[in-house]
Formats: structure tokens, sequence, C-alpha cells
């Protein structure tokens, strides 16, 4: 018996992956279990492993190349029997048709529209200017009859349409030039990669964040020395008993966990103009990595001991560098903690994590002099700044929310075992 | 400039200018003559070309009209008066089977204008009020014109005696004496299937002919002051349609009114209705209104025939409608 190979899917939302690299050649034997190959999709990296013992007698799909789920990406043969497995015609078609049926449903966002805005009601007229100037009439306010798209309401789209390209253009012309000559000049000076499904995911959630929400960043000055203290009192024990390398990281998501309970509005989202309050308390946690960044989230972390957070926290950044993540270990974030402070930075004012509304960002801890008392005293101070999405968080709310993460950091009491 | 000339003496110019041009040009109907034509249109003509040019005749329309084509055919270039519009039915096979076809089975032109005073508003009840004109746009093989000012009148009037064809002329009884206007004392015609824009606008075009071109001239000034731009154009042929002129309005204004004080069904709104929805669909931003004369006869009862024919402020109430549409 052979053993077809296929794409998983890797998440509910994911549709196609891209086989990144073959960890085995063809003719080589593999057991079952072990990794086969590794594959990239818009959400997670990920090793495959193979799903039964024998020869891989059949790679189908090659490095680089992306495929829809299901899709038959490699054959491993029985032991001993090094033919290549014959098609199996019938099951790839199945396979293919329930991936494309699977393919073909909309996205979310596109069911909701449909559901919310019927039928575009406009005109002969209208519709006609939408086709020659390429309008999709959905992005339409209709001030007619009815919510009908006039022609008066198109014009002036178009108006607007033009009025918004006038003022680019310039810009991206400029830009597109300057490529251009760069690239003409100096052949040999640059090197044109493309990007990687990662990278292309964070350009495009980067910039969808940016567009949603309406970004602002508050600043916090912490005085962080209990914290070092205790983390230094405690470091060799938690590598001793627990063999665990002690971060600060726990100490943040305690606090912010603890924060969110106190101010649920920063643990909601905003779903059209509903404000979804999530019962969860789910922490993501950046994590850097030489080839981009993913966000692992710690799930319930509110219900978690110190030791549970702790573990969680190492354990996550361990496996995103392996590239061990399941797709469930990078869904359903509330809230997002990142941490440029280990690199060095000061302060950062980063970009919220969709469909979260405020991100936590720590900053370096340093020694600094600060005034207490009247006098100067060298204390490990950091600054904490929140960049929270003022459609939904005011100002104050947010500044009452560090308040409180910066007096239980201050005054940290929980025992750490 | 000379001083204002009303419609009804526009009229009586032309065909003066005509007679005096072209000897073969001549007038026949009842009471054209010694009396001058029911309404004056032929006043004075009697006593300046002669008996022989200008032919009072019994009271019957098919045998003016038979006698008139007999006398196209021969080289004549008659024009028949109806003095009422409402009786050319008298003379509708003459018209329709005769006039309009002999072009097309002989090859014969019949240089033939027969003119009627058509429209309502003056109390005429339902034999002095109609408006015959679609019977003949109807009818191939001949033209329908329906001047609306002083102007279109002299100069359409001019254009159908010179016409080879029949030529049917509806002149407006409702107009005759109320509308006047200054004309050029050098001469001028008009041409036969040539659609006038008696009003530029750019919301919506109201389309029409006749006396209602001044009912959708006032609504235009009315609701110029609301802020909807009307266009009023004036077809001044029924027969060809100057479909070129009317396209191209709706283009322009992408809404449309039709306005006629005939009856709706069948009426000439219908039929503009088709071309614009076949020919300019994708121009069109609201839906197609007509404004026209219920489908009855004229009523004799003076609060009847206000309710009947169209007036001013139903293009008003109409156009804002289609205005917010």
């Amino acid at each position: 018996m052979a053993a077809n190979v296929i794409m998983p899917q890797m998440g509910e939302s994911i549709f196609e992956g891209t086989i990144t690299k073959w960890l085995r050649k063809v003719g080589d034997f593999v057991k079952r279990d072990e990794p086969l190959f590794e594959i990239s999709t818009d959400k997670v990296d990920s090793e495959i492993p193979a799903p039964a013992s024998g020869v891989l007698s059949e790679i189908r799909v090659k490095e680089g190349e992306t495929v829809q789920i299901n899709t038959v990406v490699a054959v491993i043969s029985e032991e001993g029997a090094a033919q290549p497995a014959a098609p199996q015609p019938d099951v790839a078609s199945q396979e293919s048709r329930n991936s494309t049926r699977l393919a073909a449903q909309p996205s979310i966002g596109k069911v909701e529209r449909d559901e919310g805005g019927q039928t575009v009601r406009s005109s002969p007229l209208v519709r006609r200017i939408a086709k020659v100037e390429n309008v999709d009439l959905s992005d339409l306010e209709g001030t007619g009859l009815g919510g009908r798209i006039t022609k008066k309401d198109i014009l002036g789209y178009l108006t607007e349409r033009q009025k918004v390209a006038e003022v680019t253009r310039p810009m991206v012309q400029q830009v597109a030039q300057d490529m251009a000559e760069t690239l003409q000049s100096g052949v040999d000076r640059t090197e044109v990669v493309p990007m990687s499904l990662m990278r292309k995911s964070i350009a495009e959630h980067m910039v969808a964040s940016r567009r949603i929400s309406a970004h602002v960043t508050t600043v916090f000055e912490v005085d962080m020395s209990r914290i070092v203290q205790l983390k230094n009192q405690h470091a060799q024990d938690f590598l001793n008993k627990e063999g665990i390398k002690l971060s600060y990281m726990p100490f943040f998501i305690r606090t912010v966990s603890e924060g969110l309970k106190e101010f649920p509005m920063l643990n909601a989202s905003i779903v059209d103009t509903n404000i979804v309050y999530r019962k969860d308390i789910n922490i993501g946690v950046a994590v850097a990595l030489d080839w981009g960044l993913i966000v692992p989230v710690i799930k319930n972390a509110d219900e978690k001991s110190f030791l549970g957070l702790a573990r969680a926290a190492v354990d996550l950044a361990a496996r995103a560098r392996r590239k061990r993540l399941a797709p469930e270990d990078v869904q359903n974030g509330t809230f997002t903690i990142t941490n440029p402070g280990v690199f060095g930075s000061l302060l950062g004012t980063p970009i919220i994590n969709q469909p979260q509304v405020a991100i936590l960002c720590i900053g370096a801890i340093t020694k600094r002099p600060v005034v207490i008392n009247d006098a100067i005293a060298i204390r490990s101070m950091a600054y904490l700044t929140l960049t929270f999405d003022h459609r939904l968080i005011d100002g104050a709310l947010a500044d009452q929310f560090m308040v409180s993460i910066k007096a239980k950091l201050e005054g940290w009491e929980e025992k750490l075992f | 400039m000379a001083a204002p000339t009303t419609y009804l003496e526009a009229i009586r110019q032309g065909i003066w200018e005509e007679m005096e041009r072209n000897e073969n040009v001549f007038i026949l109907g009842e009471d054209v003559g010694v009396y001058g034509g029911a309404f004056k249109v032929t006043e004075g003509m009697i006593e300046r070309f002669g008996e022989d040019r200008v032919i009072d005749t019994p009271i019957s329309e098919a045998a003016i009209v038979g006698a008139a084509i007999g006398a196209a055919l021969m080289g004549m270039r008659p024009i028949a008066e109806m003095q009422f519009a409402d009786f050319i039915a008298c003379a509708f096979d003459q018209i329709t089977n005769f006039a309009a076809k002999c072009r097309y089975r002989w090859g014969a032109g019949v240089p033939l204008v027969i003119r009627g005073p058509s429209g309502g508003g003056i109390h005429g009840g339902p034999f002095h009020s109609q408006n015959p004109e679609m019977h003949f746009v109807h009818t191939p093989g001949l033209k329908v014109v329906a001047p609306s000012t002083a102007y279109d009148a002299k100069g359409l009037i001019k254009s159908a005696i010179r016409d080879e064809d029949p030529v049917i002329y509806f002149e407006h009884k409702f107009l005759y004496r109320r509308i006047k206007e200054e004309l050029p004392e050098k001469e001028f015609v008009v041409p036969i299937g040539k659609a006038d824009i008696k009003r530029s606008g750019s919301d919506i075009s109201v389309i029409t002919y006749g006396a209602m071109v001044h009912n959708a001239l006032e609504a235009a000034t009315v609701l110029a002051e609301e802020g909807i731009d009307l266009e009023v154009v004036d077809l001044r042929t029924l027969l060809p349609l100057d479909k070129e002129r009317i396209l191209e309005s709706v283009k322009k204004t992408n809404k449309v009114i039709l306005v006629h004080e005939d009856v709706r069904t069948g009426g000439i709104a219908g039929e503009l209705a088709a071309i614009i929805a076949e020919e300019a669909f994708e121009y069109l931003d609201g839906p197609i209104m007509r404004i026209t004369a219920p489908d009855t006869p004229v009523p004799y009862s003076p609060p009847l025939e206000e309710f009947f024919f169209p007036k001013t402020s139903d293009i008003i109430r109409v156009a804002k409608q289609l205005a917010t549409y």
C-alpha cells in the first residue's frame, strides 16, 4: 500500500500552503511521524511529519511551490516497494473538488458585506460609469431614494478619487522611478528577492492595521527595581528546579492579565459598530525570528500560576524558533505584548495586532538616576508604552490601565513559586 | 426688427411669402377666402392673390384633401386648411392611403401641406380640442410638424410648402394670439426633422412639443430657484423624429420627462420612451417619466378640461420627484 502525503490545513481560514523545504529526498526511507517537509502558510511556518513509514517514492510539489490544501504533495510506498505509487485519479479528483469548494468560499468580510449591503441599488448610468471607471459600487453610500447610488454620488466619488490620485501620484511615481533607476544603475549592486509568505503576511497585516485602527500611544515610566531584584533572586531556582530560564516576560503577562480583568475594554474587539468583549484573556507575545516575526498566544493567562506563565512563555518562544508552532498556538489572541527592550530599544510605538485594540511595548530596563523623596537614587527603570485604538479606548482609560500596570509592577507581591 | 409678431401672424406671413415666391402655391379650405379663415390665418389673401389661388370649398375635408392631392400630382403646391384639426379624420383615407403612398407606389411626390388648428385649453370640447397627430405619425410617407413659437411657425410653414412630400402642419390654436416674438426681417426657414433646445439645462430633459413647450419653460423657471436645472427639448417635428438631438440631451442629463397634451396610450411619449430605452439605456439615472392627458375624450366642462390637460404644476411635481430619485 502507498500513502499519499497531503498539504495539511493549518488553521480555519487557510486554503493553501507553500512547501519551503523537503527534508527527505526521493528514495529515502522515512519513518512515520518524522519531519518530512517544511511549509509556510500566511499564519505559521511548520514542519510536517510523515503520515506513514516507507520509502519516499515520489515528490509531486517542488520547494517554493504553493498548492491548495489537501493536494497530494508526495507519495510514500510500502517498505521495499520502490515503485512509484499508481495514480489514484478518483481520490485525487475528489480531493481537488473538496479543496476547490473550500477555496471558493468567500472570506468572512465578503459575506458580511453581501449580507449587509444586499443588492446595491443604482441605475444603468451609474453601473456603466462604474464599469468604465472600475468602481466597486459597494464602496459608495447612495443618497438617492432608498439609498440608491445616483449619478451625483458616483461622479462625486470619482472627483474625490481623482483628487487623491493627483496628490499621491507624483509621490508614487517618484518612488517607482527612483527604484527603477536604482535597479538599472547598479544591477550588480542590488539583489531582488521575493518576499516570503510570512513577510508578505506581516506587510499586509501592518498596513491593514494602520488603516483600520486609530493608533494612539501613551508612555509610562516604571520603576522595575523590585522586579529586577525578584528575578535575580529566583533565576537560579527556576533553572535548577524547573529547568526554566526566568525572564521578565511572565511578570508582564501577569500584571497585564490582571489589568485586563480590571479594564475589560482593552481586551475587546470592534466588529462593525459593536464592541465585542472577549471573556478569555489570551496574551500574545511577539517573538522575533531570524526570518520574521510571530506572535504565539498564551491562552487563559489569567488562570495560570506564575510558574505556568513562565513555562508557557519559554515553551512558545522555543517552539516558534524551531518552527514547531501549531496553528492554534497563534490564534485567538486578545492582547499583545512586545518586548523590543531586549534589543536595547528605549521605547516603541507598536502597531496593533488586529482585531485587538491595544498592544503593550516594553522598553529596555536600565539603571537611571531618579528623584525619590528629594534625593537622587539609582533605580532600574523602563519605559512602557501602550498603543491603543482610539476608536474604542479614550486616553483616560488607557492611562488608568497603565497606572494599574505600573502599580502592580512596582509593588509586586505574588510569590513566584 | 419690427413689432412682435404673433404665432398666428407668423403662419400668415409664411404662407404669404411663399405665395409671392411661387405662383403654384395656392390655398383651399372652408371659409379661407372671403371670410379669411375661421381664425383669420388667410385674411387678406383672396384680395392679394385672387379667387384662383385662395379657394373656398364645401364642407368636405375628404374633397378638400382629394382635390389638393390631384393638384399636387399635376405640379401645383396646395395648402389645404382643416378648419379644426379634429375634422382631419374625415380625410383620413385620402391622406394615409393616397397622399402618403404615392411616392412609394409610383415615385410621384405629393407636395401638399395640410394645416390644422389642434390642441385644447380654449373650452372647445371633444370635437374642437383634439391632438390627432399620432394617426399620421404612424403613417410612413408623411411628415408631421407642430411648432411652438412664432419663429418656428413661420419657418416651418415655409419649409412645409417647399417640401416635395405631404406635410401635416399642426398649429396650436391656444398659441395663436398668446405667443408673440420679434421675427427677423430677413427671410428664414426652419428645417423639418430638427428638434430645438428651447432651454439648456443639466439635470432633467423635458421633451415635448406644441403648447406644452411653454409649460415646460415655465416649470424650468420655477425649478431653477430650487436648484433643479431643466433642459427643454422642443421636438418641432414629430415625423421624422430628431433622434440625434433627443439622445444627445438624454445622454447629457440622464433623466427624462416626456410631456404631451395628446392622450397617453399611443402618444409619442411611448415611442420616445422606447427609443431612449433602446439606444440610451446605459445613460439613464432614473425612470423615464410621462406626463400626458388621460385616455378620454377632451371634456367640454372647463374644470374637467383644466384637469384633463397637463399643467406646469404637473411638470414641477414630477421633476421634483425625479430629481430626488
